[in-house]
Parts: C-alpha cells; structure tokens; sequence
C-alpha cells in the first residue's frame, strides 16, 4: 500500500496538490462554526472571523474570475504597474550601473549617496509618491522602480567589474572599438548578472505596485484588499491574498522561462546534450 | 628587411598599486627580433615575464622604456596587425563557436555576408564543421582552443602571438593541435611569437628558440637557430638525433635558470 503511494519523482505532482487539498481541508475543519468545538476561542464564530472560510473565499475567487468577472481590471493594473516598475527599474539599473563600473572616478564621487539610498527603507517613499504622483499608476511604478532599481544596479556594476581580462583582451586584439567593447562584452555580460536577479527585481516590482496600492489607490489587488479590510471582510482579504500568490507564481514561471531561453549560453551543472 | 616585430630594450617595471615603493621587474633590457614568416620561440622557467613581453608585442601592456616597431613603425595603442591567442580562456563564453570566430569580423565592419562564409571557411580549417552553433562551455578543451586558433587566423594577422596556448591541453591533443597550427602557418608563413615552458614544443615548431633568464629583470640570454627540415611532424622529429642535440644545448643554458627560478620562488613562498 505504501509503496505505490511513495514520494516519487514522478507523483511529486500529486504529492504538491495533496498537500495543498489538506491544508484547506484542515483550514476547513478549524473554521467552519459548530463544527468541532473551538479549541483556542471564547466563542464559535471567532476562527471564523480572524482565519477566515476557505469554501468561502474559493467562492469568492469564483465570482470574481466567472461570475462577475471584475478582478481583471484590478489585476490588469497590478500587472501593468509591475511589468512598468521591472522595466523602467532594470534598463536605468543597467545603464547607471554600467556607466559607474566603467568610470571610476563618478563612482567614487556618487559612492556615498547610492550606499545612502540603497540602505533607506524605501516603502516609506511610498506616501512621497503618492503626493507627487498622485493615486494613479504612476506612484507605484516609481515605489517598484526604487526596489528594483538597486538590485540591477549593484548586479550589472558587480558584472561590469567581473568581466574576464582575458575575454576582454581579446576582444581589444580582436579590434574592438570603446563602443563596441561596451555592446558586445560589457553588455552581454552584464546582462547574465540581470538575469541572475530577474527573480529578486520581479518580486520586488510585485511587491512594490501592491504595497503601493495598499496604502492608497482606485484599482489593483492591492486596492481590493484594502477596500475588504475596512469592512473587516477577512474572506476578500484571503482572497486577494491568495489571487495574488497565484499571479506571483505564474510571473516568476515566466521569468523561469524567459531566462531558460536566453541564458542558454551559459553552463549548467550536470547537463549532458542530447545528440 | 625589416622586422615584422621588434622589441627595441624593452624594460617593464610593475609598481604595487598600495604602496609606490614596492616595485618588480618583470622584463629588462629585451631585445628581439621577429622577421616576416618566421617562427620564434620565447622559452624560459616560469614567472619570468615571457607573458609580459608577448603583451607588450600585443600592445596591451605599454613598456616602461624601449620600443615596439612593428613593420618599422613604432606602436602606440593596440598591435592592429597581430592576432593573440591567449593561455587562458578568452573567448566570449554568450557567442557561439561561429560568432566567436565571427567577433573580429564583425569589430571590422566586415559586410555580414562575405564574414559569415570566411567564419564557415575557418571552421572548416580547424575541423569545426557541425559545432559552429555551440556554446563554449558545450566544446572540449581541444575544441576550445580550434575555435580561439580560427577566431585569430580568420583576420589574417601578419604577426601571431601565442602565449602558451597549448599548455592547458592533453598530450595527445596538444600535439595534433602543434601540428595542425604549423601546417597553417605554413601555408601562409606569418610571423610568430611563440611563448612556451616546454622546451620539446619550443624546439619542434620554432626557426629560433630564444631563452630567457629567470626573473626578476629576465632578459634573453641564448638564441638557438632550428635547423630542422620542415615540415616538421612534432611527434616524430623529437626522436632524430639532431633534436635531441639542439635539446641537450639548449637544456644546459636553461637548466640553471630553471633552479635559480624555482629557488626564488620557494624563498617568496
């Protein structure tokens, strides 16, 4: 009996689902009033109102995605805020860090203010935004773009600074130009180390447009979550909540897939070709 | 005639960049001559600045007095009529194999097409065909080393320099590769600088084996004329009588500078 049930490479899969089936389960029979006596409150109705149901937030997720069909404009805006925040984050990442590697003096000058800039808890920058960029998209872009700005920066500074002599001399004997040096070795290779973070600044451009529509906004997740908790609506909260986990996961399976495909140069431990 | 390269009393002292007084010569007083087509070899025990010298012949490293004449100009900048093959690792490890032979095409501003068969052209040359689109990490040592040897030789340098680029690889491989880059040179009879510690590689390809004294402030101190019928097969000609003389010859001015390098180094150490 154990043995075909065993965790396996191959039902991993199951495995992964099931859990996530007890856990709910569990989630279920703790909450659900009347039906097991409360264990850690006063009254029946209070894991309820602190955890919320999970049929009802399901139920919840349901209306949202078929029956009414109004998460996507919220989601569509957390998207777009995230996808702006990564961009505009990563290329000045990428052009600052560059041109900071590359010249030493500029570096030594601006050292103090970034090492200021990078160690300030940025998240309260967001109220700033908010004034200065008002309620719409713009505020949480810029809050993304601080996040993620620094993680590509000191990437793409640290891959400058790491490029191989050799590599680099002989693309010199080769008869590359300053420029061309630039376009084709410092930026490839600065690029890996991008790539290396694309995890950490997608994260963090998630984060920073829902914290950003947490602590103000008209549309987004993050809005959505705020508008339930100030109705103490803990189901919607669970809810968006969990609709945002998902969206999370499903970003960084692209990032995944994304980074396969253009890193394919660069070596991997144990990988043998098949011919 | 003039020299295809010249190094005219070359000195190159490094200076520790914490503190200004430390300082090291690494190459004093050098002066060598490499004639159009011919086939010189750098030997000398190692840590003795033979690197040193063939970067300052690439113009990567400017000497801290003399000169570099390359066809009797004097060289400012980058060596532009010499190709390097390095001892370490230097191709570009985001291009194919192809492109990487491409990339000096390229920096020229070759038109796409005409480089494309030229790149094709060599790797055919090097025995390469079917692995142009492989990255280098996917190639063995050996392939490594085909596609640097392609990547130089497809910009058709009227100097080679090679610094040990043969050190890194198996016996086997290593000497089919001496033997595929003489049958190269052959055909086109450049001038090559070649830098090496193994005397039997030294002596089996070069028209010269110029040796070096150990460092400190090594400069040449024997020049050896190899008169050896060519073409040569690096594997069979170690065996004939006259190598194995122009070996013991060399070996007796080597030798000592040899174990005066090694005891330097086990001082330092």
């Amino acid at each position: 009996m154990w043995n075909a049930i065993r965790p396996t490479t191959r039902n991993l899969r199951i495995w992964q689902v099931g859990g996530l089936v007890i856990l709910f389960l569990l989630w279920h029979v703790l909450t659900k009033p009347g039906l097991i006596p409360p264990l850690f409150f006063d009254s029946d109705n209070d894991a309820k109102f602190f955890f919320g149901e999970p049929v009802k937030i399901l139920s919840r997720i349901w209306d949202w995605f078929i029956v009414d069909r109004d998460i996507y404009q919220h989601l569509w805006v957390t998207l777009l805020e995230t996808v702006l925040a990564f961009a505009i984050g990563t290329v000045s990442g990428l052009i600052m860090g560059m041109w900071l590697a590359l010249s030493p003096l500029a570096a030594a000058i601006l050292d103090p203010y970034i090492k200021a800039m990078n160690s300030m808890p940025r998240v309260i920058l967001a109220p700033i935004f908010a004034v200065w960029f008002g309620l719409g998209i713009a505020s949480k872009v810029a809050l993304g773009f601080t996040l993620v700005f620094f993680i590509v920066f000191f990437n793409v500074y640290q891959g400058v600074k790491e490029v191989s002599p050799t590599v680099l001399a002989n693309a010199r004997m080769l008869g590359a130009s300053r420029r061309q040096l630039l376009r084709h070795v410092y930026l490839p290779s600065a690029t890996s180390w991008v790539f290396s973070s694309l995890h950490t600044s997608v994260g963090l451009a998630f984060v920073g447009a829902v914290v950003g529509e947490y602590l103000g906004s008209s549309r987004g997740v993050g809005y959505l979550i705020l508008q339930a908790e100030g109705t103490f609506d803990i189901n919607t909260v669970m809810a968006g909540i969990l609709v945002l986990t998902a969206f999370a996961l499903v970003l960084d399976g692209i990032v995944g897939r994304v980074e396969r495909h253009l890193m394919k140069w660069q070596p991997r431990a144990g990988e043998t070709e098949k011919l | 005639m003039t020299a295809a390269l010249s190094l005219q009393e070359v000195s190159c002292t490094f200076v520790s960049r914490d503190d200004r007084s430390q300082r090291y010569t690494a190459v004093s007083n050098v002066t060598l001559d490499v004639a159009p087509g011919e086939f010189v070899s750098v030997v000398g025990p190692t840590g003795c600045g033979k690197s040193t010298l063939l970067n300052v012949a690439a113009g990567l490293l400017e000497p801290s007095s003399g000169a570099v004449r390359v066809f009797g100009e004097t060289l400012v900048g980058i060596n532009h009529r010499a190709g390097y093959m390095f001892q370490t690792e230097a191709l570009m490890p985001w291009r194919s194999a192809r492109d990487n032979v491409l990339a000096g095409l390229q920096f020229r501003g070759l038109a796409e097409r005409d480089a494309a068969a030229l790149a094709d052209d060599w790797l055919k040359r090097v025995g390469l065909t079917g692995f142009g689109d492989r990255y280098p990490h996917q190639l063995s040592g050996g392939m490594r080393k085909r596609t640097s040897l392609a990547q130089t030789l497809v910009l058709d340098p009227d100097i080679i320099l090679m610094d040990e680029p043969f050190s890194a690889l198996d016996i086997q491989t290593r000497q089919l590769m001496e033997n595929e880059v003489l049958e190269l040179w052959a055909a086109r009879r450049k001038a090559v600088l070649f830098i090496t510690h193994d005397l039997d590689e030294a002596i089996a390809m070069s028209d010269r084996v110029v040796v070096l004294s150990a460092g400190p402030a090594s400069h040449p101190i024997g020049e050896f004329v190899i008169d050896l019928a060519r073409p040569r097969d690096v594997a069979e000609v170690r065996v004939t009588p006259r190598f194995i003389e122009l070996h013991k010859a060399i070996w007796d001015v080597l030798r000592e500078e040899v174990l005066k390098g090694y005891a330097q180094q086990k001082q330092a150490a």
